[in-house]
């Protein structure tokens, strides 16, 4: 029993002594920008979380605001 | 949605300094760190041509390459972001960028350098959006807000583009057609490896000549 006893805890001390994972840790996952920040200080005219809201108001801002061609005449 | 992407058009850039400004300003980058700046040609000389750099957030990114932490990703609308918490300042992407865009901090120490900053499309970074960690560490996530790059927005004569690529090569089509002449548009084609990017064409070639 005794020698059961000294096995078990010898195994736990060696257990202790493996070393902790040391992968690198990248976070890849960032948060859709359509996804929006959920406040109330965003551009208008789209719905924060609609994906296909979020590419046409940027596409029209894209053109609104660059295109003077468009704009002026 | 194609890629998002930037355009400075040389024909238009008058230098002002307008896009460094803004930009400064809108992620409290600081002191010494400068994601954007302008680039002049010839300065000083007739004819002159000055163009607006940073970070062009390229299709095959060199900087993605080389770093040796793997700190970039790539959002799905093709803008290069990177870790901060992951990058350990190197240094290995400044010297493979073509555009000079990493940028490091040295107000520390024994000229210590701090983790890389750079032009993030205004599309703030890993942490949550709008948050102020992000803001902190990457500046506003303006594309969060439904809004393009605050350079861009910004520009008095609309020099730089930036935005969806179809619709920013479209603009920058017809600014050529109609004045006929300035397709070089620099960078593009080291970026986003366009074959025709770079080479005027032939009413183009007359109208730089002239």
């Amino acid at each position: 029993m005794k020698t059961l006893l000294f096995a078990m805890a010898l195994v736990a001390a060696l257990g202790a002594c493996s070393e902790r994972p040391q992968a690198l840790q990248t976070s890849k996952q960032d948060t859709p920008a359509y996804s929006g920040t959920g406040k109330a200080f965003a551009n208008p005219g789209w719905k924060q979380g609609d994906k296909a809201s979020w590419e046409s108001q940027l596409k029209a801002r894209s053109q609104y605001g660059q295109n003077d061609y468009t704009r002026m005449n | 949605m194609a890629r998002m992407k930037f355009i400075c058009d040389a024909e238009r850039c008058i230098e002002c300094n307008g896009c460094v400004t803004a930009c400064k300003n809108e992620h409290e980058v600081p002191w010494g760190v400068n994601r954007r700046r302008v680039v002049t040609l010839n300065d000083g000389v007739p004819g002159e041509k000055s163009i607006s750099v940073a970070c062009m957030h390229c299709s095959d990114a060199p900087c993605m390459a080389v770093c040796p932490v793997n700190c970039f990703y790539r959002t799905d609308e093709g803008v290069v972001l990177h870790d901060k918490d992951v990058c350990i300042g190197c240094g290995y992407c400044a010297y493979a960028c073509p555009f000079g865009a990493p940028q490091f901090p040295s107000q520390g120490m024994f000229g210590v350098r701090g983790k890389m900053d750079k032009c993030t499309f205004c599309a703030g970074g890993p942490e949550a959006n709008g948050s102020q960690a992000e803001f902190e560490k990457y500046g506003r996530n303006r594309l969060a807000e439904g809004k393009l790059p605050v350079c861009a927005e910004m520009c008095a004569t609309k020099a730089l583009i930036a935005g969806d690529g179809d619709v920013v090569a479209d603009i920058m089509r017809n600014r050529v057609l109609q004045r006929g002449k300035g397709a070089e548009v620099w960078g593009w084609g080291t970026a986003y490896g366009s074959k025709q990017a770079g080479q005027p064409g032939a009413g183009a070639a007359q109208g730089v000549k002239s």
